[in-house]
C-alpha cells in the first residue's frame, strides 16, 4: 500500500514534469497556427499580392507589405551597423583587454542600465529630444526636416541592441582558449595582433551569431520605433524620410482595424515576423551551441 | 604576415587599444543624456499626489498616475502566477532530463520564444482572450506578459539546478529519500536565491513591456482593480501620455518613466544582491 502511493506521486511528479515541458511546445505551436489561421482571409483575398504589393490602403482594400518590410529592412540594418563598433569594442573590453577591473563594473554597468530601460521610454527620449536634434541637423544640410524617421528610428534601435550583441560576443570572445592566446603572445605578438589574427577569427563565427540574433531583435522592436519612425505608409524616400515597420504598423492600426481583411492583413505581418524571428533565432542559437561545444571539447 | 616593423607594431596595438576604450566610453554619453532628461523631467512631478492620485481630466494640472500602478502590479502578478510555476517546473524537466531527444526540442521551443517580438506576443494574446471574451482585459495582458517571462524564467531555473552539485542528489536518494521529494525539499530549495533571481529578471523583463498591452489590457483612465476589465499600465500611460498633445499629460509622462525606470533599476539590484549571497 505505502509503496504504491509513493510509485504513484513518484509517476505523478515525472508526468508533471513532462506535461509543462511539452506544454510549451504546445504553446509555440500554437502560436504560430494562430497567426496562420487569424491571416488567412488576407493570404486568400490578397494571395501573392501581400508580398509584392507597393501600396498599403486600407480604405480602398489594397494591402500590400513592400513599404513595411522595406521599413523593417532598412531600419535593423543601419541600427546594426551603428552598433557594431561599439558592441564590439565593448566585448572585446570586457572579455579581452580588461577582464576584472573596476573599470571594467563600470562598463559593465552601463551596458545594464542601457539593457535596463524600458523601450517606451527611449520612445519617449526619441521623441522628445533626439528627433529635435536630428531635425536641427537636417536642416543645414539641406534635407527636408521631419525629424522623424527612419534615421532617427535606426539611432535608437542602435543604442537598444547593443548591450544585447555586446554581451553575446562577450560570451564568445571568453571562450577563445587561453593556451592559443599565450602561444601567440609567447611568439612575441602585440595584443592587437592576438586579437587580430587568434582571437577575432577563432569566434567570428560566435560574434556572427551574436549580430543575427541582435538583428532578430532589432526587427520586432515596436515600441520605440512606433513613437520616432514618423509612420508614413509610403516606400521610404530617404534615409531620413518618414517610414514604417512592420511591428509600428501593426502597433498603430491593430485597435483600428475594423475590416476583416485589415485586421488579417495585419495579422499576417506578424505572422511573416514571427516567421524571420523564428528562423534568425534558431541558426543563431545553433551557431552558438556548435561554438560552445567545439570550443569545450578542445 | 606579422612584419618586424617594431614602432609600427607597437602603434598598432596601443591604437588600437584606444578605439576599444574610446567606443566603450563613448556608449556612456547617450546612457547619461537619457538619465538626465529622465531624472530632469520626472523628479519634479514626483509628489505624493502623484503617486496616489488619479490621472486629472485635459486642462487640470496636478493628478497622478496610482491607477498604472495598481495596474502593473496587477498585470505583472497575473503574469507571473501563471508563468512562475511552469517555467521551475520545464526548467527542472530541461536540466533532469537534457540530454533527451524531447529535451533538446523543448529547449530550442524555449529559446525561440524568448525571441519572439512581443507585438506578436500581443496579437496571440488578443486572439486567445480578447476575441474569446468579447472586451480587452487585465487577464490577456497578463497571459501576454505571462509568455514573455516563461523563457527567461524557464532558463534560468535549468542553469541554477545544472549548477548544483551531483552529490547533494545521490546522498539524498541514498538514504531512500524518493525521487520527487529530493528533486522538491532538497534540489530546490537550495537553488532557491538562483530561481528567485530568474523570477526577477523575468519580472523586470516585463514590467517595462508596452507593445503586448496595446491591444490587451488597452489602458483605462479608471482605478480598476477587476481582472476581466481593461487595465492601465505604467508603459501604456508613458506611451499614451507622451505621444498627447497636452504639456500636462506630458510632464506626468516624465514622470511615469522616472518611476518605472527607478523600480526596474531597484530590481535589477536585488537581483544582484540575491545572487551575490550564493
Amino acid at each position: 500500500m505505502w509503496t504504491d502511493r509513493l510509485q504513484f506521486f513518484e509517476i505523478m511528479f515525472k508526468k508533471t514534469l513532462q506535461v509543462f515541458a511539452v506544454l510549451v511546445c504546445v504553446l509555440l505551436g500554437g502560436i504560430f497556427l494562430t497567426l496562420l489561421v487569424k491571416s488567412l482571409p488576407a493570404i486568400v483575398s490578397q494571395g501573392i499580392r501581400f508580398v509584392t504589393g507597393k501600396e498599403w490602403d486600407p480604405v480602398m482594400g489594397n494591402f500590400g507589405a513592400i513599404p513595411f518590410v522595406e521599413g523593417t529592412l532598412i531600419t535593423s540594418f543601419v541600427a546594426l551597423l551603428i552598433s557594431i563598433p561599439f558592441s564590439l569594442s565593448i566585448a572585446i573590453f570586457l572579455g579581452e583587454y580588461f577582464k576584472q577591473t573596476w573599470f571594467s563594473s563600470v562598463i559593465k554597468s552601463i551596458v545594464e542600465l542601457l539593457a535596463g530601460i524600458p523601450s517606451v521610454v527611449y520612445g519617449f527620449f526619441g521623441l522628445f529630444v533626439l528627433v529635435p536634434f536630428v531635425r536641427s541637423l537636417e536642416t543645414p544640410l539641406g534635407i527636408t526636416p521631419y525629424g522623424v524617421g527612419i534615421f532617427s528610428a535606426a539611432l535608437i534601435l542602435a543604442l537598444m541592441i547593443v548591450p544585447y550583441s555586446a554581451s553575446m560576443s562577450r560570451e564568445v570572445i571568453a571562450l577563445v582558449p587561453s593556451d592559443l592566446k599565450e602561444a601567440a603572445y609567447s611568439l612575441g605578438a602585440t595584443r592587437y595582433e592576438v586579437l587580430r589574427y587568434i582571437i577575432l577569427p577563432y569566434a567570428s563565427s560566435g560574434i556572427f551569431a551574436g549580430t543575427l540574433l541582435a538583428l532578430g531583435r532589432a526587427m520586432g522592436e515596436t515600441m520605440a520605433v512606433t513613437m520616432v519612425i514618423g509612420n508614413s505608409n509610403l516606400i521610404p524616400e530617404s534615409l531620413f524620410g518618414p517610414g514604417n515597420t512592420m511591428a509600428s504598423v501593426i502597433a498603430n492600426e491593430f485597435t483600428e482595424a475594423t475590416d476583416k481583411v485589415h485586421l488579417a492583413s495585419l495579422i499576417e505581418l506578424g505572422l511573416y515576423l514571427f516567421v524571420i524571428t523564428v528562423v534568425i533565432n534558431s541558426v543563431g542559437r545553433y551557431i552558438i551551441s556548435k561554438f560552445t561545444i567545439e570550443t569545450q571539447t578542445q | 604576415m606579422i612584419k618586424t616593423n617594431m614602432p609600427l607594431r607597437m602603434v598598432k596595438d596601443k591604437a588600437s587599444q584606444g578605439l576599444v576604450f574610446l567606443f566603450s566610453v563613448l556608449l556612456a554619453i547617450p546612457l547619461m543624456v537619457i538619465l538626465f532628461y529622465v531624472v530632469k523631467n520626472g523628479l519634479g512631478v514626483m509628489s505624493w499626489t502623484f503617486l496616489t492620485h488619479l490621472p486629472k481630466p485635459v486642462g487640470e494640472s496636478g493628478g497622478g498616475i496610482s491607477n498604472a500602478i495598481v495596474g502593473t502590479l496587477i498585470l505583472v502578478g497575473l503574469a507571473s502566477l501563471v508563468s512562475i510555476p511552469m517555467g521551475i517546473f520545464t526548467g527542472i524537466y530541461l536540466s533532469e532530463y537534457g540530454n533527451t531527444k524531447t529535451a533538446k526540442y523543448v529547449r530550442l521551443c524555449v529559446e525561440v520564444l524568448q525571441g519572439i517580438p512581443s507585438i506578436v506576443i500581443g496579437i496571440v494574446a488578443y486572439v486567445w482572450v480578447v476575441v474569446t471574451l468579447g472586451h480587452f482585459s487585465a487577464i490577456s495582458g497578463g497571459v501576454a506578459l505571462g509568455m514573455m517571462m516563461l523563457p527567461v524564467i524557464t532558463l534560468s531555473t535549468e542553469e541554477t539546478i545544472k549548477l548544483i552539485p551531483k552529490t547533494l542528489k545521490e546522498a539524498s536518494l541514498a538514504l531512500g529519500v524518493p525521487y520527487y521529494r529530493t528533486m522538491l525539499s532538497v534540489i530546490l530549495p537550495t537553488g532557491l536565491n538562483g530561481i528567485l533571481t530568474g523570477a526577477l529578471l523575468g519580472i523586470s523583463r516585463v514590467a517595462g513591456e508596452t507593445a503586448p498591452l496595446l491591444f490587451t489590457a488597452f489602458g483605462s483612465p479608471f482605478m480598476n482593480a477587476n481582472i476581466t476589465k481593461p487595465i492601465q499600465s505604467l508603459p501604456l500611460l508613458i506611451f499614451n501620455y507622451s505621444t498627447s498633445p497636452y504639456e500636462e499629460w506630458q510632464k506626468l509622462g516624465w514622470g511615469a518613466s522616472f518611476l518605472l525606470i527607478s523600480m526596474i533599476f531597484c530590481l535589477s539590484l536585488i537581483t544582484k544582491g540575491v545572487t551575490r549571497k550564493r
